[in-house]
């Protein structure tokens, strides 16, 4: 269940303003600055909110199960068909489905960018590009919304705020294409690395497997959401940092439901158990949703705008007073030019 | 009594097998082999991170150990591929490994040219699995690639690995897509062969069985867990126990049987089939293969009984496995 009405209560404490008389405090000397909370709110309802995730990986990990799984309402690519057919069919180019969710009078405008499998090749130099390009694409695009004489009201909003990274469930250590890919990505966009088919790991074997992906990411200098160097205070590191203890999230996917123990539970059915997709007991996936839904989805929005979306736009504002520059890894011919 | 003169030379004298392993890294290659033989291959293994892997090209790692049951002494080799598949751009990962293969056969061929035939070792790789993963829509280009470059070379008997992974749609609906992209590429891999018309009705339909369930879908542990009142080896998960021997769950056991039971057909097939094939294409090139110019055969009957006898470690003890040897091939050949 999305709950994304939940708005943290600050009341301000109508005792700040006693200070000087000592005693109690009477009502006429309170303001009503945090009346301000409830308009906001009123407008973000009214407004809605977006968010556009990508699921990056390679091929067959469960990535597009797993975006039907998050949010349930079956927002991928595949749930415009029949719902009928079992077998998820092989993503084969960049495809981005929108979903209009509502909640509770909450408004919510979801994209999935849906990518395909890489690193079937034998040689697989270079397999980040289509993908990098298109993230970099999605600044261009907000950049020359923003540059224009006649602005819109609101710009709409295409860049990618947050970049799930599906992790093969080897076991062992990172691949040397995982690093790579993860390096490259984590310059400009949010990443949150997940373990894909955790459901191939026993529970020794992916707390081991999180610890040796958690070394290999610190010793490539691998920032993943939430990255440390973004917490604002005290109280953010802390909640942070738990987070970023149980990071790699172990997930299982599934938009199949069953029955279990006299409920209908989304879960994958074997001869030795069911594994329950959003029993924390099984696998993390809630733990992952929690993250994007739930507690940081703003905080995602936000670093995307103010830090990976100023960086580029920066470098290429930069751009057109010196010579060649290669904004954001990618090569200059991928990029439009343009007059300011 | 011919057969059992020759039964009982060799039994003594023991057998030699080399098992190939390939696949990329964390497919449970080696739980599994140690699961097969019930031994440990690898007991000071350090495995590499990805920093390492990028620095490092396919090796080849061969370990032997000498298994004993029943009287009847097996000498394994167990040919590893670490870095196989590892790197970003696999595109020379496996000319290291057909190199081996191919230098296996040019020592039996040089051997069996030689004088002194006595002492011939036969280093030449009888098996190879090729460990596919349960992830993905089936076999990659490598995998096609690396199949066909070894097809005509050894016997490829390809596995799906960590099956677990699986549920039993998918397994079903993935190895018919395995069967039906091995058939599109032309790719040669092992065949059982049919039972024998002489043969009892038991062995009849296992071999049907495990025809059937061609490619095996394997998961392998050396843990034993406690399930429904009894240690069996398996996997704990919170949702339940996989148990590696239990039919209903994986091909642990096809795979084992079809092992043991052929393994006197895959060194026939790699001898004959194989190696043919090698020693033809190697003479049609030409050069010197003995001092004194000869290049003789050896029948298998005569390899059979000319075997060394191994003095080695304390070997290890199979249970539960049961070993048919078929020798009444090597025998009618004679």
């Amino acid at each position: 269940v999305l709950d994304l009405a939940a708005v943290p209560d600050t009341v301000v404490s109508p005792a700040v303003y006693g200070e000087k008389t000592g005693g109690p405090v009477l009502d006429f000397s309170y303001v009503g600055i945090d009346a301000i909370l409830e308009q906001m709110r009123r407008k973000a309802m009214k407004q809605g909110f977006e968010l556009n995730i990508m699921v990056v990986g390679q091929s067959g990990l469960g990535k597009s199960t797993l975006m039907n799984t998050l949010f349930k309402s079956k927002v991928s690519r595949k749930s415009v068909l029949a719902t009928a057919q079992e077998k998820i069919p092989k993503t084969v180019e960049i495809k981005s489905i929108s979903h209009d969710i509502e909640e509770k009078g909450v408004r919510m405008k979801l994209t999935v960018i849906d990518t395909p499998g890489f690193g079937d090749q034998i040689n697989n130099e270079n397999c980040w590009q289509p993908i990098m390009k298109f993230i970099n694409d999605q600044y261009e695009a907000y950049l020359q919304e923003e540059i224009n004489i006649n602005r819109k009201k609101r710009i709409p909003d295409s860049r990618v705020h947050c970049c799930i990274y599906f992790i093969p469930p080897t076991g062992h250590c990172l691949r040397p294409l995982d690093v790579e890919f993860m390096r490259r990505l984590s310059k400009v966009v949010n990443i949150v690395p997940v373990i894909a088919k955790a459901d191939t790991l026993t529970l020794e074997e992916r707390d081991f497997f999180k610890q040796k992906i958690r070394e290999e990411l610190r010793a490539n200098g691998i920032d993943v959401y939430p990255q440390k160097e973004f917490d604002e205070d005290a109280e953010d590191r802390m909640i942070n940092e738990k987070i970023r203890e149980m990071i790699p999230f172990a997930v299982v996917g599934s938009d199949q439901e069953y029955q279990v123990n006299g409920r209908r539970l989304l879960g994958r059915k074997t001869k030795w158990g069911t594994i329950e997709v959003e029993n924390i007991a099984h696998c993390e996936f809630a733990y992952l949703r929690d993250l994007l839904i739930r507690t940081h989805m703003q905080n995602i929005k936000d670093i995307t705008s103010s830090i990976h979306y100023e960086m580029y736009r920066v470098r290429r504002l930069n751009e057109n007073n010196t010579t060649v520059a290669h904004a954001n890894g990618v090569p200059e011919h991928h990029l439009t030019a343009h007059e300011m | 009594n011919l057969p059992n003169q020759v039964h009982r030379k060799s039994v003594k004298k023991g057998f030699e097998f080399t098992l190939m392993v390939v696949g990329e890294s964390g497919l449970g290659k080696s739980t599994l082999i140690n699961s097969l033989f019930l031994t440990d291959l690898y007991p000071e293994r350090v495995i590499p991170g990805a920093a390492e892997k990028i620095e490092r090209t396919v090796q080849i790692e061969a370990s032997t150990v000498e298994i004993e049951e029943r009287g009847v002494k097996l000498r394994l080799t167990v040919v590893d591929t670490p870095g196989y598949g590892d790197a970003i751009n696999s595109q020379d990962c496996f000319s290291t490994i057909i190199s081996y293969i191919d230098d296996q056969f040019e020592r039996y061929l040089h051997d069996e040219s030689g004088l002194n035939r006595r002492h011939i070792v036969d280093n030449r790789v009888h098996c190879c699995f090729y460990f596919i993963s349960p992830l993905g829509h089936g076999l990659k280009p490598l995998d096609v690639q690396f199949m066909k470059a070894i097809h005509n070379k050894v016997n490829v008997v390809p596995v799906i690995a960590k099956a677990d992974t699986l549920t039993l749609r998918e397994r079903e609906r993935l190895k018919h897509l395995l069967s039906e992209m091995i058939d599109e590429h032309g790719i040669k891999i092992y065949h059982l062969p049919d039972a024998e018309s002489d043969e009892d009705e038991d062995f009849k339909e296992q071999t049907r069985i495990l025809k059937a369930s061609i490619p095996f879908a394997v998961v392998g542990s050396n843990q034993q867990i406690e399930a429904k009142g009894k240690k069996v080896r398996g996997r704990l998960y919170p949702w339940g126990v996989v148990e590696v021997e239990n039919p209903e769950h994986n091909d642990f056991l096809k795979l084992r049987t079809m092992l043991i039971t052929h393994m006197q057909d895959l060194q026939e097939v790699t001898q004959d089939l194989h190696y043919e094939n090698f020693r033809s294409e190697r003479l049609k090139r030409g050069g010197r293969l003995s001092s004194h110019g000869y290049i003789l055969p050896l029948s298998p009957a005569y390899v059979l009984v000319c075997r060394l006898a191994f003095s080695a470690p304390p070997p290890h003890t199979l249970q539960n496995m049961k070993v048919l040897i078929k020798i009444y091939h090597g025998c009618q050949a004679q």
